[in-house]
């Protein structure tokens, strides 16, 4: 599968995640939210950010488990919660957010 | 030990194998955060060649792998805090504690303070920690 961005097109796998993280940026995340139907707001971005940067620390792409306990932390207890973050993300946030994020499907999901 | 989500079963996982040029190390890895999620009671377990998987400022740049030893830093996140590390196994090979990568978790009862989630034991309490598990998973 491919997704096409500005004339460019993005190899992806059979459920639409990044092929090359590195090739990641921004308009693809757009992209892909638009695809969903869902449109990307500041709120959706700092998750997306905040997976982008444990990715760079850890290497992995956290369980949603993990996830939800991290954000907490980081960016306060109201949104440390999976209430908060199925709205955001519907589909689940360890997987679509990590999708958006250009990053691996969660190990462990299935 | 029973509880409300059923059996907490005593999971141990042994790594022996050095981190590249096989995939147990890489396999080991994702296997203990996948179980991690079923609520377990977790120890991991490095002995022999294993021992290198934890080594600090690992460079996989010219063998053209993913460095996956920055992953273990995130097993505190997961609740997986009981890391052991063969004292032979360390000394055999000229290392120490020093050569590898220092392991944390917070601990959620105590205000999130930080603690050691890595232990050097010698090999004959390694042993009766082995064999006080229930499930022993070897790679």
């Amino acid at each position: 599968m491919s997704l096409e961005v500005s004339g460019k097109s993005y190899e992806t796998d059979e459920e639409g995640y990044l092929a090359e993280l590195s090739q990641w940026k921004p308009e693809l995340a757009e992209a892909m939210a638009s695809a969903d139907g869902a449109e990307l707001g500041e709120f959706h971005w700092e998750v997306i950010n905040f997976l982008r940067e444990y990715y760079e620390e850890y290497q992995i792409a956290p369980a949603v488990r993990v996830l939800t306990k991290a954000i907490g932390k980081k960016l306060g207890k109201d949104k440390g919660n999976s209430k908060y973050l199925y709205e955001l993300f519907p589909y689940g946030p360890a997987k679509q957010a990590c999708k958006y994020a250009g990053l691996p499907k969660p190990t462990g999901c299935v | 030990m029973e509880t409300a989500e059923g059996v907490v079963k005593k999971f141990c996982y042994m790594n022996r194998k050095a981190p590249y040029g096989t995939i147990y190390a890489l396999e080991s890895l994702e296997v203990v955060l996948i179980a991690a999620a079923f609520d377990q009671d977790i120890s991991l377990v490095f002995a022999d060649d294993g021992v290198y998987q934890l080594t600090k400022d690992q460079d996989t740049d010219g063998i053209g792998m993913k460095n996956f030893s920055k992953t273990y830093s995130a097993l505190g996140d997961y609740d997986i805090n009981k890391i052991y590390v063969e004292k032979e196994s360390l000394e055999e090979r000229g290392l120490s504690v020093d050569d590898l990568q220092a392991l944390t978790y917070e601990d959620e009862d105590d205000d999130w303070a930080e603690k050691n989630s890595l232990f050097v034991v010698g090999r004959e309490e390694l042993t009766a920690l082995i064999d006080e598990q229930d499930v022993v998973l070897s790679f």
